[in-house]
């Protein structure tokens, strides 16, 4: 079965895990602007990072036959130092306009910040005057959930409509507000942190698959590039319909993201 | 599914899970501690232990809660990059 793959960092992966996501259905991808593992020195650093989302990683992506698209910001783990996080904004406009650029993502909270706080809501504020989608990147472990909290309303604040807002890496303890107020929601499939695949079919069972997606966010630690289509597998197990398979993994995902003109893909 | 089929299909994984969760308990125990004050996350997660056996539902989320911090106001400056997985002490 075809699926879409929603939030994946293709530029810490191998041309060989294009091949097997290929392999296993993948039509199309989308890539978040995050953390490099390191913070860059300098504005000059995420040009060339912006550049490899909107030049190289598309092409490398149609050598097997998977549409790119990306998301452009300063991730949150970079957000702390706000003179720098603003240098790096400032760039963003003049990317905007690229044909793979569906939005602005994945902005959030990681430490749940001061600072943090103030990059987001000038994220928020372009996403809402350029007319973007956005992208969340709820924060890990402990500061999840106070962290999901203060981004719904933030984003409540800014005056952007939920369902243009995608709230990633939800888990148990937050899938219930963020589809109650409006939102869509993301589950990352990750082997330790995050939910497992099986954890994600659960929550499907208990809270259903309305504006609800899966992704593997695979990047450069501990990650599964196949993760969407192992989930997929899990729900046949279960005895899940063809149907439902396609509605998590293809239509969901289609649905928000052709919200943006740039989302193009063909069904079946 | 029903349970048996529930059964069928998850027990072996998680009989090994539960093994792991014994193994590293008694890894703790075997190791050496001064004597200073039980390590907080240690603490939490024998709180979260004692939930898979209360006989209440919905236990992964009342686990996830617990290993969350529950404060509402942002921090004046991240200290770190990371996670440690539950809330330190205030």
């Amino acid at each position: 079965m075809r699926y879409i793959d929603p939030h994946i960092h293709m530029v810490s992966r191998t041309t060989d895990d294009y091949s097997r996501m290929a392999l296993a259905g993948c039509a199309a991808i989308t890539e978040p602007a995050f953390w490099a593992g390191f913070d860059r020195s300098s504005p000059q650093g995420f040009h060339d990072y912006y550049r490899q989302l909107t030049e190289t990683e598309p092409a490398r992506a149609a050598q097997y036959g998977i549409r790119h698209h990306c998301w452009l910001c300063v991730n949150p783990k970079e957000a702390e130092d706000i003179g720098f996080a603003r240098e790096v904004m400032s760039i963003i406009p003049e990317f905007m306009d690229r044909s793979n650029v569906l939005g602005i993502g994945e902005i959030g909270l990681n430490k749940n910040s001061r600072n943090e706080l103030v990059i987001l809501e000038e994220h928020l504020a372009l996403a809402k005057n350029m007319k973007q989608l956005v992208l969340v990147h709820t924060p890990h472990l402990e500061d999840k959930l106070k962290g999901t909290r203060l981004i719904m309303d933030a984003v409540a604040n800014a005056g952007l409509e939920p369902d243009r807002v995608l709230i990633d890496h939800v888990e148990e303890h937050t899938v219930s507000e963020v589809l109650d107020r409006g939102f869509w929601a993301g589950m990352t499939l990750y082997p330790e942190t995050k939910c497992t695949p099986q954890r994600a079919v659960d929550i499907l069972e208990t809270y259903g698959t309305e504006r609800i997606w899966m992704n593997s966010a695979g990047d450069w630690g501990p990650s599964d590039p196949l993760a969407v289509p192992k989930a997929q597998v899990e729900m046949r197990r279960r005895g899940h319909t063809e149907q439902m398979i396609r509605t998590v993994t293809w239509d969901n995902p289609k649905t928000f993201l052709s919200r943006s003109p740039r989302f193009n893909v063909e069904d079946d | 599914m029903n349970r048996e089929q529930v059964a069928d299909a998850y027990f072996l994984e998680h009989r090994a899970k539960l093994l792991d969760l014994a193994a590293f308990l008694d890894r703790i125990d075997r190791a050496d501690h001064d004597g200073s004050a039980e390590d907080f996350r240690l603490i939490v997660f024998r709180s979260c232990i004692s939930k898979l056996i209360d006989g209440e539902g919905d236990r992964a989320r009342r686990i996830l809660d617990e290993l969350s911090d529950h404060t509402t106001e942002p921090i004046e400056a991240a200290p770190m990059k990371g996670a440690i997985g539950a809330p330190p002490p205030a």
